[in-house]
């Protein structure tokens, strides 16, 4: 099956966002990271476990009526960091933005180890997560050092 | 450097580096010679949780090497009673002192501090987190006892779980390929993402509830408390404590120069009886807190150590 006809899969958006090449079966976990999960009152589509040239298989997500902020990005970046993002204006990709996992991600997720000095929401130092390494994604808290979970992380998120 | 926040701030060769330092301060330590090498240097004491021997033994330190300390005092009768964040105190107490030396209960305490003081922070305990002093401390013990840190086999016994002296000591032991066995109880057992650690840094960790089957090829027993205030459950509690009594008639077949350690305070894991034996080294262990820690003061304010101490100090 082509690349286009997994995107026709489901229709397409007049305006809005396109998340292409997330990894198979993690499209949920993005909608949780990015805050889209549950009650939301734009149209989301999804299709998961589709056939991709580059990844075997994956999943897309659209979101319309809604442009991903650089702050989604960075936390898009912690659960699909090979991600494609495509913003859609008037049925037409008006913008490529990229996804960059840096060495460390400042004030995108908190840690998740209950007893760390950052759980004290009046301390105003920014949350630090160091990138221990990329494939598998492996995190560390600056603070803490203790190693983050992603599953746990993704309710985490600010 | 910056301040001493884990051990990993410390190269190898800083560390047998700040061990000579501490060697050669000694009679300092003992109150037999006088050399100020930090008169007119002040230290901030901040002890957010309850602290004996570090505390004491920090302010000892900086007192007998002429410098000044002051202490952040009982936390109920302090800012921090009124929600004061650390960031907040930590700015006040820079702008007080040269150097402080920080005990807190929330792990990362010690980092954050850092990134929030322009003076160094020493790192007394965040937690179960770090406790890189008294690393220091042990790994001088250690060395004065065996002459070498290199290649020994060391039991970690007691409180894994909780006992941050073990981790910090277990990353320093394995930096100089020492073999670890680690005995506990199996609900304080050492955090699997720690052992984790150790493996890829190459060590071959062996873990056993059996104390008392590993201690006769033992270089080194190290001894910890099960901690009741890091228990939420008094029933799990009860399951761990006294799960290890170290006694002398444990002793009879261990090699001549094993030493036993324990950070101290102790409540039933070593019998008294333990204390006549020459294995016993945990009360010199306690006093080398303060020789350990006049040499991290000194390297963290960046004053040298002189070569002779003898030569440059006044006896009295």
């Amino acid at each position: 099956m082509s690349n286009e006809q997994s995107m026709r899969r489901v229709t397409a958006i007049r305006n809005g966002t396109v998340i292409d090449h997330v990894p198979s079966g993690q499209a949920l976990r993005v909608l949780e990271m990015l805050g889209i999960a549950g009650e939301t009152s734009v149209p989301v589509s999804l299709v998961m476990n589709v056939p991709s040239k580059k990844l075997g298989s994956k999943d897309i997500i659209k979101v319309e009526d809604r442009e991903l902020t650089q702050g989604e990005l960075d936390r898009l970046a912690l659960v699909a960091p090979d991600a494609h993002v495509a913003i859609i204006r008037a049925y037409v990709v008006a913008e490529k933005l990229s996804i960059n996992l840096g060495d460390e991600v400042v004030n995108v997720v908190r840690c998740t180890f209950s007893n760390c000095i950052t759980t004290n929401a009046r301390e105003p130092q920014p949350h630090r997560l160091r990138v221990v390494s990329r494939d598998p994604l492996h995190l560390r808290c600056h603070y803490c050092g203790r190693p983050q979970d992603l599953d746990e992380l993704v309710k985490n998120a600010l | 450097m910056t301040g001493l926040i884990t051990m990993d701030d410390l190269t190898n060769e800083e560390i047998l580096s700040i061990l000579d330092d501490a060697e050669r301060l000694l009679p300092v330590a003992r109150g037999e010679m006088h050399l100020p090498l930090l008169q007119g240097r002040i230290m901030g004491n901040l002890f957010f949780e309850p602290s004996t021997r570090t505390r004491m033994s920090f302010e000892t330190a900086m007192k007998r090497l002429g410098g000044g300390v002051v202490n952040l005092g009982d936390v109920k009768t302090s800012s921090v009673v009124k929600g004061e964040t650390l960031f907040d105190t930590i700015q006040m107490v820079d702008g007080y002192t040269d150097i402080i030396a920080m005990r807190h209960p929330r792990q990362g305490a010690a980092q954050y501090a850092q990134d929030a003081a322009r003076v160094p922070i020493l790192n007394g305990g965040d937690g179960a987190g770090n406790h890189p002093t008294q690393t220091m401390l042990d790994l001088f013990t250690i060395r004065q006892a065996h002459g070498r840190l290199d290649g020994l086999k060391v039991v970690l016994a007691g409180d894994l779980r909780y006992g941050r002296t073990v981790h910090s000591l277990s990353h320093a032991l394995t930096r100089f390929g020492c073999e670890l066995i680690f005995a506990s109880p199996s609900l304080l057992r050492m955090p699997a993402e720690i052992v984790s650690d150790l493996r890829e840094h190459g060590s071959n960790v062996v873990e056993t509830e059996d104390l008392y089957g590993c201690i006769n090829d033992a270089d080194v027993i190290y001894m910890t408390r099960i901690q009741k205030e890091r228990f939420a459950d008094e029933d799990e509690y009860a399951r761990c404590a006294g799960a290890y009594k170290l006694h002398a008639k444990h002793l009879g077949d261990v090699k001549g120069d094993m030493i036993i350690m324990h950070p101290l305070p102790r409540v039933d894991e070593i019998d008294p009886s333990v204390d006549v034996t020459r294995h016993a080294r945990y009360f010199e262990q306690a006093f080398n807190g303060v020789v350990a820690r006049m040499a991290l003061l000194c390297k963290l304010l960046g004053v040298p150590v002189p070569e002779d101490v003898a030569s440059a100090g006044r006896v009295l």
